[in-house]
């Protein structure tokens, strides 16, 4: 999809031709996110569509306890020290931020008074900084007002490095200053046309100044606030025993009229996801389980019992096979997979396109993952009408084993496939999860019938994923032939996702593999494009580069997608929840409600 | 009643018994009196034709452990699959017989590792006193006191590579696995031994030996330790239906066997989210293991009732 | 017995402090890092990260770490936890009430299964009784503890909605219902573990009242004209003790370090959840604690044991 293509589709939208939901869904299918999509839109002055409003309860309260399962417990209640999405999720019980994402890329306000726009004010010609007007009337759960001292000062907290806050990265790239008692602008040094990022989603819970001010930089540690959350959300803290139990009590002073319909709300944590989900769609003991990692057969079947159902919301989580350019048992200067080597088989196309070839994603998708994956051959999820023609997934052993003849790779005597002397015999290696396990059955079983031997390899997923220096098994290391996992799209903004591929950021000894370019792909290209993305400040063209970027490595076939992997929730059947892909579940808590 | 000595048990069958004996070693006495324990030889029998099954069964039934068949997902048991397939189309019978030769080998070779070891320490300890039993004693204490799982994360973290290169994948892994579960099985074992040998080294005939000028090691091997047999037999089968156990466990960690080698207790892991959808799954390993269990639980009986002097049979 | 008591306690400090060693080196060996879950957050720069290993001293030599616990432990400080950013003995103690209550009462129901059923069958061995016990027994400890669990959830939860089966901590109300809300969750897994370990020690009585009931002294009290009862009560079952407190002692410290497994399944918040997940995310000041404390106890009871032998078959000296 080129820039001018994506500019007529905006003008579409315009003229009124296009549904917005429809450009939004293109965009998503093209590998941008929702609120990427939402952001053009905005930026070409075409305004955001108004929230439909399908809450139905008129009065506050009385909807007794909603008790939901994480089946990874929260282990900390402080947004800005979340170690992952299960610590946010616990916090934004009870914080919020300025504003969130709804499903469809809208921004939706919470404690802002409106979305900041050109129209309005919010957002300045030059794109350099962007002016929130705050609720009035808002409290803490402690009674104490909400004011713009409170966004000033969360800015201060997370920007200070003493803090150690996991949301510096955010706010140490911005400027807030106070405008008035229910006014801030952001300023950014220079423009920025994603500016919804500070204060907005996950990362943008806001913290009491009057809690938290004691307690910055090197004491953070220290806050009682830490562990008794006091925020503007919809339930007011009870308790909390880290991993396994978060309670709130409902805040009669919540600022949205008629809301929240529960009167207390109970999150359990610990256990697996296939008794979490026992124990809502079989059980019925549970409201709501989050991240139900099971086999769609096994979802069926406990949905059967007629007490819940499952959600899949569209994400953009995708799992791929990284194939190794590099030599991962050969030995230089301290690390092996290093730069200066180079892979046997992978570093030849042919292979890596029949590699590809073998992967019968399609069996994968209706077998194993059903209706919680989609089959695909990008590595952003492309629905079938823009399926780009170089890039459609086929699984075909012949095809592929006709390839390798023609590249020099001949069966051997044990009908393993060899070439000047090396045989096809390769380690792939993932983290340990029932439904990746099976997925690289499949695989092996296709690449065994074309004369490829593959060993299996499954790490612990707290050590697979783990930054230990010292441990050969993470997959940053990526000391294995070849390795798979799942990329998540929490970010937004692509920007922050594409850096994987650019050679800056290949993982190396040099940089303690924390360079995020793990599957050592380069590209002048890529970089080329990349560095002009960075730049511009046309989000149209800068949404058309991102796209040509995506094809890149998957054109090259040393990333080969497979599944695209939606979230996947269990609800009660009686429960009315509204779920994002592209925020936390708890984002619209305070719109849940129960069905008579 | 049974387990109660006959009060003539010397007058009626002393001089039968002192004519066959005059022939006969020890060993071949102990081998004769185990064969007339029904129960243990016919746990023999069926432990015996289960190792031949599993060594020889993959050789005869020729379907394949892994052709994966999504046809076939799920079937109950039937003349293609006599034992049913899995989640994947893959044969359970095919499974089970090459599965099986892992989960017996390491079943048994944990099991004797950690009854070796535990008696050995559970000896030393139990006959000597002062700082030998105290310094065995701690090293029982601080093995018992050991979290599994990290050390377990460090052994394999540190050898799996070494191991795999010196004797290849199954065999490094296999002697990896089995090494880990008897170094965290041994402890009950040397313990109980021990006390054993605090009761049994006060009894009269002890006594009587050492009078007769037997030596220590003498004393421990002819009298005491046959006597103690009892918890160690116990502790035996207790031990293999762990080890089959704990290899799952390891191998559910990413630690032990790659996830396609489908032991029986990685079976039975699998066979778990399934089992209101398709029970045959679970049932078959589950009764492979019980029946190992039962059978060596026999044997030891055997065993113990033929070292066992003062039981007549 | 007095001097050999002290002996033994005064042996047992510096076997602590040996055992603590080992456990910290093993601890701080281990592959793993508290901080995998920033790794992937690209919101967190290097500077972050590394600051934050510096603050929990991680990148420090071990000795010297080692010797920064200890000297914490002394005064009583138990650390810090990496992950819940909270203090260590906070986080025991808000577990310790549960994994007691429930871990506790399984151990009761394994013995009280144990001693009647394994005396019952040695009394009468090969009998029906003891054959049906015995084949029980062996399928109880054949089958690992998540697929009881799991059989017990399909059927009393899932089949019959008997029996709820997601532990919860707080439950509303007061006296009895509160009372029997948390009896109802906690029947099954209390019934899992107890039946898997009721299951071995079964086995384990029954063999060592078969090793005792052979002796002659038995045979004696019985042409005495002795109830068998009273032979067995006072004779038999009073020598058969000395595995069986084996045994106890080596467990009990479990009810201190939990059941992995079925805490799991059952999702009891109990110490040995608090292990497990300390241990995959590497969150090394609770895992020493733990860890320290439950060798404390095995210590502990490993002594009592052995005092108790002495009470129990007074030919056991100790010189």
């Amino acid at each position: 999809m080129q820039e001018h293509e994506i500019r007529q589709l905006i003008e579409d939208v315009r003229a009124g031709e296009l549904p917005r939901r429809g450009f939004i869904q293109k965009m998503v299918g093209l590998g941008l996110t929702a609120p990427m999509a939402s952001m053009m839109l905005m930026h070409s002055g075409i305004a955001q569509a108004q929230a439909n409003p399908t809450y139905k309860p008129t009065k506050r309260g009385g909807g007794g306890t909603l008790k939901v399962l994480w089946w990874q417990g929260a282990t900390l209640l402080q947004p800005h020290f979340a170690n992952g999405t299960k610590d946010q999720e616990g916090s934004r019980i009870f914080y919020e931020p300025l504003a969130s994402w709804d499903n469809d890329g809208n921004l939706v306000p919470i404690l802002a008074a409106e979305v900041p726009t050109r129209e309005n004010g919010g957002l300045s010609a030059d794109g350099k900084s962007v002016t929130w007007k705050l609720k009035k009337g808002v409290t803490w759960h402690d009674g104490q007002p909400f004011t713009a001292d409170d966004c000033v000062f969360t800015w201060e907290y997370a920007k200070d490095p003493a803090t150690a806050a996991v949301t510096n990265g955010v706010y140490a790239k911005v400027m807030v200053q106070k405008v008035d008692s229910h006014t801030i602008r952001v300023s950014f040094d220079k423009p920025t046309p994603f500016w919804a990022t500070a204060f907005v989603a996950a990362e943008g819970m806001v913290i009491p100044k009057h809690l938290f001010a004691p307690y910055i930089g090197g004491k953070s540690r220290d806050a009682p606030a830490n562990l008794k959350p006091v925020g503007t959300g919809p339930y007011k803290f009870v308790e909390f025993k880290p991993g396994d139990l978060v309670r709130g009590a409902i805040n009669t002073n919540y600022h949205m009229a008629n809301r929240p319909f529960f009167d207390s709300i109970e999150m359990k944590g610990g256990g697996d996801a296939v008794s979490a989900a026992r124990a809502v769609l079989q059980a019925g003991e549970y409201d709501y389980a989050w991240n139900l990692q099971v086999e769609d057969e096994v979802l069926k079947r406990m949905e059967a019992g007629g007490q819940g159902r499952v959600h899949v919301v569209p994400g953009g989580d995708i799992e791929f096979i990284q194939l190794n350019p590099t030599d991962p048992v050969a030995e230089v200067d301290g690390e092996r997979s290093s730069m200066k080597t180079h892979h046997f088989a992978f570093s030849d196309p042919a292979v890596r396109q029949a590699m590809s070839l073998l992967c019968d994603r399609q069996s994968i998708q209706e077998f194993i993952y059903g209706r919680t994956g989609i089959a695909t051959s990008n590595f952003l999820n492309n629905p079938k009408k823009y399926r780009s023609p170089n890039t459609k997934f086929e699984f075909n052993v012949d095809k592929a084993a006709q390839i390798l003849d023609a590249a020099g790779w001949k069966k051997g005597g044990d009908g393993i496939r060899e070439k000047g002397g090396k045989k096809m015999k390769f380690v792939y290696q993932t983290s340990v999860n029932g439904l990746r396990q099976k997925e690289q059955a499949v695989i092996k079983q296709g690449c065994q019938k074309a004369g490829i031997d593959l060993e299996l390899k499954a790490v612990t997923a707290s050590v697979f994923f783990s930054s230990d220096v010292a441990n050969p098994d993470t997959y940053g290391k990526l000391y294995a032939d070849m390795q798979m996992y799942t990329t998540t799209m929490t970010q937004p903004d692509p920007e922050r996702f594409m850096d994987q591929y650019v050679s800056w950021e290949i993982s190396s000894k040099a940089n303690k593999w924390q360079g995020r370019n793990i599957s050592r792909y380069t590209s002048e290209d890529y970089d080329k494009t990349y560095r002009a993305a960075q730049g511009e400040l046309d989000p149209v063209k800068r949404a058309a580069m991102f796209i040509h970027m995506n094809d890149l490595p998957v054109m090259a076939n040393n990333v080969i997608p497979l599944i695209s992997r939606p979230r996947v929730r269990g609800a009660n059947l009686k429960l009315v929840t509204s779920l994002s892909g592209w925020d936390l579940d708890m984002s619209a808590l305070q719109d849940w409600y129960r069905q008579a | 009643m049974a387990g109660s000595t006959r009060a003539s048990v010397t007058a009626d069958t002393a001089g039968a018994a002192a004519r066959r004996r005059a022939g006969t070693s020890p060993w071949a006495e102990a081998w004769r009196r185990f064969l007339r324990h029904r129960m243990a030889v016919a746990s023999l029998v069926v432990l015996t034709l289960m190792v031949l099954l599993v060594v020889v069964g993959p050789l005869v039934w020729k379907l394949s452990i892994n052709d994966i068949d999504f046809r076939a997902r799920l079937a109950s048991p039937s003349l293609a699959h006599p034992m049913g397939t899995d989640d994947l189309g893959q044969d359970i019978l095919a499974r089970m017989l090459y599965g099986g030769r892992i989960s017996m080998a390491v079943g048994l070779a944990a099991m004797l590792m950690a009854i070796f070891v535990g008696v050995l320490v559970g000896a030393i300890a139990g006959i000597s006193r002062g700082w030998v039993d105290a310094g065995l004693m701690w090293l029982t204490d601080l093995f018992l006191s050991l979290p599994q799982l990290p050390l377990l994360l460090l052994v394999i973290y540190l050898f799996r590579e070494r191991l795999k290169n010196l004797f290849g994948l199954e065999l490094g892994i296999f002697l990896l696995i089995v090494f880990v579960i008897g170094c965290f099985r041994w402890m009950p074992v040397a313990r109980l031994v021990r006390a054993q040998f605090f009761s049994l080294r006060e009894k009269e005939f002890v006594e009587a030996a050492r009078a007769l000028g037997a030596s220590v090691p003498r004393q421990v091997t002819r009298h005491i330790l046959p006597n103690s047999l009892g918890p160690v037999i116990v502790a035996g089968t207790i031990d293999v239906a762990a080890a089959i156990i704990s290899e799952s466990t390891l191998s559910f960690l990413g630690l032990g066997f790659p996830s396609d080698v489908p032991t029986w207790g990685r079976l039975l892991f699998d066979s778990k989210d399934y089992l209101d959808i398709a029970p045959h799954w679970a049932m078959f390993p589950g009764m492979a293991i019980f029946l190992t269990v039962l059978t060596i639980n026999f044997i030891g009986d055997g065993l113990r009732d033929a070292l066992d002097p003062r039981k007549v049979l | 017995m007095g001097p050999y008591i002290l002996r033994r306690l005064l042996i047992a400090v510096p076997s602590l402090l040996g055992i603590s060693v080992v456990l910290f080196t093993v601890l701080a060996l281990a592959p793993g890092d508290p901080f995998s879950e920033l790794a992937d957050n690209p919101n967190v720069p290097a500077e972050v990260k590394l600051m934050l290993r510096a603050k929990f001293g991680l990148d420090d030599p071990i000795w010297q770490r080692y010797f920064h616990w200890f000297n914490a432990m002394v005064h009583g400080d138990w650390g810090f936890s990496f992950i819940s950013r909270v203090n260590v003995d906070q986080l025991i103690m808000g577990r310790l009430g549960v994994t007691l209550a429930v871990i506790g009462a399984s151990q009761v129901v394994a013995l009280m299964i144990a001693l009647p059923v394994g005396i019952y069958s040695a009394a009468r061995p090969y009998s029906l009784f003891d054959r049906i016990a015995s084949s029980l027994a062996f399928i109880g400890f054949s089958l690992p503890t998540f697929f009881t669990g799991l059989l017990l959830i399909l059927l009393f939860s899932i089949h019959l909605h008997w029996l709820p089966f997601v532990f919860r901590t707080h439950i509303p109300g007061s006296g009895w219902a509160w009372w029997w809300g948390h009896i109802e969750q906690s029947i099954m897994p209390v019934m899992v573990l107890g039946l898997f370990q009721g299951a071995s020690w079964t086995r384990y009585v029954r063999s060592a009242v078969l090793d005792v009931i052979r002796l002659d002294y038995v045979t004696t009290a019985r042409s005495k004209g002795l109830p068998e009862r009273s032979v067995l009560m006072k004779h038999v079952v009073r020598n058969a003790l000395i595995p069986v407190v084996t045994l106890v002692a080596l467990t009990m410290p479990q009810v201190f370090g939990g059941a992995i497994v079925t805490e799991q399944i059952f999702r009891i918040p109990g110490i040995g959840s608090l292990l497990i997940d300390a241990i995959l995310r590497n969150d090394t000041p609770v895992i020493m604690a733990v860890t320290f404390v439950f060798s404390c106890l095995v210590i502990l009871f490993n002594l009592i044991a052995d005092l108790l032998y002495g009470w129990l078959d007074p030919r056991i000296s100790y010189r």
